[in-house]
């Protein structure tokens, strides 16, 4: 309920600052974000790779619009083209027992298969139905957001915005409810201690599994917003370096929140939107010094300090602390 | 006589050249609470892993209420109703005390009923000034007061324990036998201990396991007064 | 026959640049359990102080062998002063930390050499096997890979450095409670481990086009072949090398060399799944 109003203020409020065009971008990486924090921040499944599906979810959406020239079963497809993909992965390495630094390295060569593949496919052979996947150079021209079932009445501009926006508070929703329902809680616990949940019974394989491509769907619903957004989608989707932003957002907003990964990825995306602005300095470099300062002084991220702090000050009993030294040990735990 | 709820035949285990747990034959009936002891290395531990599935056996099968489990993935051998304590408490450090039992009680019940279970295992096993408390701030003992509530609260008719009584207060292990009589009268335990004191307190019937076999089988009291067990095992902790 | 000829070379070519983009990274892996994933940008570095030193008069050879080494081992030392040391035992915080710092210099390297493609040629000359015509540098690739194995085996075999490496490498915790301090073993490790990487990139600096950018194309490739290496460093570095290297130039020549890249990654991903400690985590066990 709360969520509900205080979303409703957002959407209503925010356009006054900032442009729709601009907001809506901020919008779709907090849904990135999202999906990489519920898997990572819950699940405890660090994966390098999170770029691959939001591309998967763009170039699904496009492809398919081209195709299809409407744009409702695109949408449904870039949701389930991703999580298919990632079930898939999800399952070759959790059922081969693979943890952390294997998880990343596999995740990590797979982002770069599909961008090494997509990149090189700039020739006319490269079809798919009557999409051409055009290489290095994209795919523009495709049908973009209409009103299920009339393909001329389009969503665009503030409108778009409004679509975005409630879509995110939408599956924000419906991340809480997975949270809470007896799923989520036993995904909590297998990022406690795999080891111990198994021996109670859990088939954590599968558990992993099925939560792994839950945050490849979001992931592909929100690249699928992002072409539409921007109405090409090119290989950089795919990139290293937006699989490293998706890391940064998670990081500096706060592992282990819902809130922490949407606010993280909107903000920095802002910041990096103002940095667009001025050449002084590189835009990289301050990224990358940004991720490197909330390792080393402020690795539990921005909204779980915030809320210590408010703990600390206001509530009777200094829980703060607990929850530091609580995320402290997930970390300890994520660092093997 | 009661029906036979675990059983081995020629349990094998290697380790490169080494032999872990060599040939074991082994048997334990309904409602039975039987003890492995033996000297470190004597492959009580391998044999304690073999039997869970946290290790696949090399040679030699498994069997638990005459299925053959030799194969099996913990979480499928834990699946049937059989209840595991590793060595180290191994429990959810984040989460409290009442969310850690839940999630042991809600693999076999549904969310309401489980959340019933917890507050009567939180009940029967003394825990409910803590219930609240992250396990990551509960003292050693507490710990493993809450892993055996993992454990009882699946209401298991085979009951794993490696070492349950190690670096725990006099208290505690007092605490900890009444729970585990209680537990006996519904399932099977097995206890893989070294605490001879302990040993003589809850139990009957002693396995010896010394160079990765089965060295003896008996009575507590017969198997402590025995000269080979003494030569090996008290001998040497003498 | 000349053909055959040519694809050993380039056999030969493919997995000896294998061994020299993935030493630094593996010597780092291998002692300090770091994974360093600036290890991109430290080559990217080697590429550019290479160029700078070349353009500034210094012959070439020095300027790849000596210059673009030592510039990148300090800047490896200080960078493990200031973030990596405070993050030792936390796998993923230094992966992560290093992420940042490969970003990081990708933005200095911007700012400074500007987003263009800069480049040097090669100091030694094509030649002809028969109708076939080949890169007379490979063969100095292919040396270098070489001479570099030969001397990271002697070092850590033959000298008192080279032992504490190794009981460092075994158990860290052991040398500490020798009296070595692992505070400066892992700084002198490092310090190697950059320099390798710095040589890396100055070698191959004259093949490639350099922009700011360039060392993404090698991380992964390390990256990989660290990891499926396992844990023996020299013997997981030969093994993996060569087989991701082979595997490489397979299909870069049944198909093309996108393919042959592609190849590379699957192969990697299936190894990773059949063995997930490394090749050398069930083979050539104890090897250096």
């Amino acid at each position: 309920m709360i969520t509900a109003l205080v979303t409703a203020i957002l959407i209503w409020v925010m356009p006054m600052f900032i442009g729709t065009y601009t907001l809506t971008v901020l919008v779709v990486y907090g849904m990135l974000g999202l999906s990489l924090g519920l898997i990572w921040g819950f699940g405890g499944i660090l994966c390098f790779g999170q770029a691959a599906f939001f591309g998967l979810g763009a170039y699904t959406y496009a492809i398919a619009a081209i195709n299809i020239g409407e744009s409702t079963i695109p949408m449904v497809l870039a949701v389930l083209v991703p999580a298919i993909f990632a079930a898939l992965l999800g399952a070759m390495m959790f059922y081969g027992r693979l943890t952390d630094v294997y998880l990343g390295v596999i995740t990590l060569v797979v982002t770069l298969i599909l961008f090494k593949f997509i990149n090189s496919t700039a020739g006319p052979q490269y079809v798919i139905g009557t999409a051409r996947l055009g290489g290095f150079n994209g795919i523009p021209g495709f049908q973009t957001l209409n009103l299920p079932g009339n393909p001329d009445a389009y969503i665009w501009g503030d409108s778009y915005f409004y679509v975005c926006a409630v879509l995110m508070a939408v599956v924000f929703l419906l991340v809480a409810a997975l949270l809470r329902s007896s799923f989520g809680r036993i995904a909590i616990g297998i990022r406690e201690n795999e080891t111990r949940m198994a021996l109670m019974g859990y088939d954590v394989r599968a558990r992993k599994t099925v939560l792994f491509a839950i945050g490849a769907a979001i992931a592909g619903l929100a690249g699928a917003l992002f072409a539409n957004w921007g109405e090409i989608v090119t290989p950089n989707l795919f990139s290293l370096s937006q699989s490293a932003e998706i890391i940064i957002w998670c990081i500096v907003g706060g592992l282990g929140t819902r809130v922490g990964p949407i606010l993280g990825a909107a903000g920095l995306a802002y910041l990096k939107f103002l940095l667009g602005q001025q050449s002084v300095i590189d835009n990289t470099l301050i990224t990358g010094l940004i991720l490197v300062l909330f390792v080393l002084f402020l690795p539990k991220g921005i909204v779980p300090a915030v809320t210590g702090l408010w703990k600390v000050s206001f509530a009777s009993r200094p829980l703060g602390r607990v929850h530091q030294q609580r995320r402290m040990r997930q970390r300890e735990r994520f660092n093997g | 006589m009661a029906e036979i709820v675990l059983e081995t035949h020629g349990l094998t285990m290697r380790f490169g050249g080494v032999v872990a747990a060599n040939n074991v034959d082994f048997k334990l009936r309904a409602r039975e609470l039987r003890c492995l002891i033996g000297p470190n290395g004597a492959g009580k531990s391998t044999f304690f892993k073999c039997v869970t599935g946290l290790q696949t056996p090399t040679e030699g099968e498994v069997c638990m209420r005459g299925l053959e489990t030799t194969q099996w993935l913990p979480h499928q051998i834990a699946s049937l109703g059989v209840g595991i304590k590793t060595q180290t408490p191994n429990v959810m450090d984040a989460l409290s005390v009442f969310e850690n039992i839940w999630l042991g009680a809600r693999r076999f019940h549904d969310p309401r009923e489980a959340t019933r279970k917890t507050h009567e295992i939180i009940e029967r096993l003394a825990l409910g000034s803590i219930a609240r408390a992250d396990l990551g701030r509960l003292a050693h003992g507490e710990r493993q007061r809450v892993e055996l509530g993992l454990v009882a609260v699946g209401d298991p008719w085979l009951v794993l324990l490696d070492e349950p009584a190690a670096g725990m207060s006099a208290e505690d292990v007092e605490r900890m036998t009444g729970i585990i009589h209680e537990l006996n009268k519904s399932a099977a335990i097995i206890i893989v201990e070294h605490d001879m004191q302990f040993i003589r307190s809850i139990a009957e019937m002693v396995t010896v396991f010394h160079q990765g076999a089965v060295l003896m089988e008996d009575h507590v009291d017969r198997v402590m007064s025995d000269p080979t067990v003494r030569n090996v095992y008290l001998g040497k902790k003498a | 026959m000349d053909l055959s000829v040519v694809i050993l070379v380039e056999m030969l070519y493919a997995v000896a640049s294998l061994i020299l983009v993935s030493a630094g990274l593996a010597v780092v892996f291998g002692m300090m359990k770091v994974i360093n994933l600036a290890h991109g940008e430290f080559m990217m570095m080697g590429g550019y102080a290479t160029i700078t030193a070349v353009s500034l008069g210094v012959n070439i050879f020095l300027a790849i062998l000596v210059i673009a080494p030592l510039v990148v081992g300090l800047i490896g030392l200080v960078v493990e002063r200031l973030v990596i040391r405070h993050l030792y035992g936390r796998l993923v915080d230094t992966m992560l930390a290093t992420w940042g710092l490969s970003l990081f210099f990708i933005g200095l390297a911007t700012m400074i050499f500007g987003n263009t493609t800069t480049g040097i040629s090669t100091p030694i000359p094509g030649f002809a096997i028969g109708a076939y015509q080949i890169n007379g540098y490979n063969f100095f690739i292919i040396v270098i890979a070489i001479l570099l194995l030969v001397a990271m085996l002697t070092v850590l075999k033959a000298t008192r450095a080279g032992l504490i490496a190794r009981g460092t490498m075994q158990r860290s915790d052991m040398a500490a409670a020798l009296g070595y301090s692992p505070d400066r073993i892992y700084m002198a490790t490092f310090f190697c481990g950059s320099a390798l990487s710095g040589l890396a990139g100055a070698v191959l600096a004259p093949l490639v086009g350099l922009v700011p950018t360039s060392g993404g194309a090698y991380i992964a490739k390390a990256f990989i072949t660290v990891i499926a290496g396992g844990p023996s460093l020299i013997a997981g570095l030969f093994s993996s090398a060569g087989f991701f290297g082979i595997v490489n130039q397979i299909f870069t020549f049944a198909i093309s060399p996108v393919i042959g890249e592609v190849a590379l990654l699957v192969a990697a991903v299936i190894l990773l799944r059949l063995l997930p400690q490394g090749i050398t985590g069930k083979f050539f066990k104890g090897k250096l």
